[in-house]
């Protein structure tokens, strides 16, 4: 959209009135245009955070939010001309599907014509056209969010919020509506923040994606900074699973009780390590001897719980189609430009 | 089919529950169109003293009629802006004003109106105008407008829904007017149907506070009663009825929620 803003938020922290501290004083830039997903678990903060940018919550004395340069930090939501789409979708009952998309254009008095054109354009932008005069209480759960989506779209905002918008939803429905809000996103080319505890979410919609912990932002980067390259354990915990072993260096080397893992220079006592990166290789060369504890058949791949001894356990998976069965003993290893090393 | 003992032996105790709560209505309204009550209906069926109640008793009608609306009027104004207000602030103090809104439930009539005749009693003006009579209806219907419109108000998410209206740019007024009256609406029609009803029905606190010139419905009844032939009194309960039970029969109809009157419609229908 063409009135798309950047974002700026500077020493927004929030405490509430009874003292819990739900932010850390953050700064977050946000380029117009661009995609941030806020990732975190409950109680991190990132809701808090989205209805600072909304105005919906006042920052802490200090905080300051700013839309493409102009300050908004005392300007409540309805003049901060953004667009908001909630988890619980929050459309109006007393409303039709038509009604509740023209509701924005209603209070900023545009004329009926206009505002015909503009819910027609907005219908079927969202593939909701024969929808028109249903009622909120005749639709499914993904025809509300998307009539939601489209409420949110249709006063053109300068940003759009998405607070958690899919988890209300069913898998298969999830993934479809992740689809579409994507394709929305990047055809409108709108500044949107995006609300998730969903990693799959994060990844498939996040031109960035901050992780929060605490009330804090531990890393922000590109699912791909994310995946490969977490800056805490918190990150590399939270964003898909990550293995992690111990042993004792020797040389290049890592000595384990089950074998050697070939490490490198800046080999560590401690290296993690993504399921995907574990390979099962012939017995030659520097490898550890894997027991398999665990043989989940999952169809497109195998997942297999390896026993490296010591009590260390890992998670492997394979796209071999061989069968793999517990007790039998795979030879392992993890080639060093995967392995990740965090103090 | 054939049916257990037991099956008819209940049918026998509702029966009887029911007679025992329909004959008395039933002999009154007998009574009000009865030549005379003590010859009973073999001295002919009459409209006569339903019209001398009318000539007698119009003007305690009107004024009920009147009281009623102007209390509705009241806790309209009153009762709906703090049933948002207690819902939208949920703290200790919100659920203590809830409790206490109550107390006039629970409190006799006589009490609250003894209250105000002792405290406004000196105001010469007011205390014999028919607006004191409405201080007393209010306090003691502002509860059950508070209270319908409070539970419908929990019921649905009423602050993401402001917010939504808000971050679409509506100010406080056109969310209130636009969003939050008319999904409270199915609580404000409950309430004002409940404050209509007592308001038309009350005695206790009228009783108190009433004049010769202020004279209400029920008061009127009971006046009757003492001073009049029976078969007036009667008669003046027919016109009771006629004005109330509609009004029962609309709350009735409201109290149900709409997803089971639309099933009850789609059975009809077949």
């Amino acid at each position: 959209m063409d009135n798309t803003v950047g974002i700026r938020l500077a020493g927004c922290g929030k405490t509430f009135a009874d003292g819990t501290r739900a932010l850390e004083r953050v700064d977050l830039d946000i380029n117009p245009g661009e995609t941030v997903v806020l990732l975190g678990p409950s109680g991190c903060g990132k809701t808090t955070m989205l209805r600072i940018i909304a105005g919906l919550e006042q920052p802490d004395a200090g905080g300051r939010v700013l839309f493409g340069g102009e300050d908004v930090t005392l300007l409540p939501i309805e003049q901060r001309h953004v667009g908001m789409v909630f988890q619980s979708y929050a459309l109006f009952p007393n409303m039709s599907v038509a009604e509740n998309i023209a509701y924005g254009l209603r209070v900023r008095g545009m004329d009926a014509a206009q505002k015909k054109q503009r819910v027609d354009e907005m219908l079927s932008m969202m593939h909701l056209d024969s929808f028109a005069e249903r009622q909120i209480d005749q639709l499914s759960g993904g025809q509300r969010q998307r009539v939601a989506l489209a409420r949110a779209l249709a006063v053109r905002p300068r940003v759009l919020l998405l607070d958690e918008p899919l988890t209300a939803l069913d898998a298969k429905l999830r993934e479809s509506l992740r689809a579409e809000i994507d394709r929305l996103l990047r055809s409108l080319k709108i500044t949107a923040v995006y609300v998730t505890h969903d990693q799959s979410e994060a990844m498939a919609l996040g031109d960035r994606i901050a992780v929060m912990d605490h009330g804090r932002i531990a890393q922000i980067g590109s699912p791909r900074d994310i995946y490969y390259r977490p800056a805490t354990r918190f990150v590399a915990d939270f964003i898909g699973s990550m293995n992690r072993v111990r042993g004792s260096v020797e040389g290049e080397h890592l000595r384990l009780a089950s074998g050697r893992l070939h490490v490198g220079p800046r080999v560590r006592a401690e290296v993690l390590f993504r399921p995907e990166d574990v390979r099962i290789v012939d017995s030659g060369g520097a490898h550890l001897q894997a027991r398999i504890v665990n043989a989940f058949f999952l169809g497109d791949h195998t997942r297999l719980i390896l026993d490296l001894g010591d009590a260390q356990t890992i998670i492997a998976e394979t796209v071999e189609r061989r069968e793999f069965r517990p007790g039998d003993l795979v030879p392992v290893t993890v080639d060093a430009a995967a392995l990740l090393f965090l103090d | 089919m054939s049916r257990s003992p037991r099956f008819y032996l209940q049918l026998a105790f509702t029966v009887l529950v029911c007679a025992f709560l329909v004959v008395p209505v039933v002999l009154s309204i007998m009574a009000g169109v009865t030549e005379n009550f003590f010859i009973g209906i073999k001295s002919g069926l009459t409209l006569r003293w339903v019209v001398e109640v009318w000539s007698l008793y119009s003007k305690t009608i009107f004024l009920s009629i009147g009281i009623a609306l102007a209390t509705l009027a009241v806790t309209l104004l009153i009762g709906v802006p703090a049933a948002y207000v207690l819902a939208r602030r949920q703290n200790r103090y919100t659920r203590w004003m809830e409790e206490l809104l109550v107390l006039p439930v629970a409190v006799p009539g006589l009490a609250t109106a003894l209250a105000l005749i002792l405290l406004y009693g000196q105001f010469r003006g007011f205390r014999i105008s028919w607006s004191f009579i409405l201080v007393g209806h209010v306090l003691f219907t502002l509860p059950f407008m508070v209270r319908s419109v409070l539970a419908v108000m929990g019921a649905i998410d009423l602050k993401t829904l402001e917010d939504a209206a808000a971050s679409l740019g509506a100010s406080f007024t056109q969310r209130f007017f636009h969003v939050i009256l008319p999904n409270c609406r199915q609580g404000i029609l409950a309430g004002a149907l409940m404050v209509v009803t007592l308001s038309m029905g009350e005695f206790n606190i009228t009783w108190m506070l009433h004049t010769p010139l202020t004279m209400t419905l029920p008061v009127g009844l009971a006046d009757s009663y003492a001073s009049m032939r029976l078969e007036i009194g009667s008669a003046y309960t027919i016109i009771f009825f006629i004005m109330i039970i509609p009004l029962l029969v609309a709350m009735q109809w409201m109290s149900e929620p709409p997803n089971v009157r639309a099933r009850a419609r789609k059975k009809q229908h077949g």
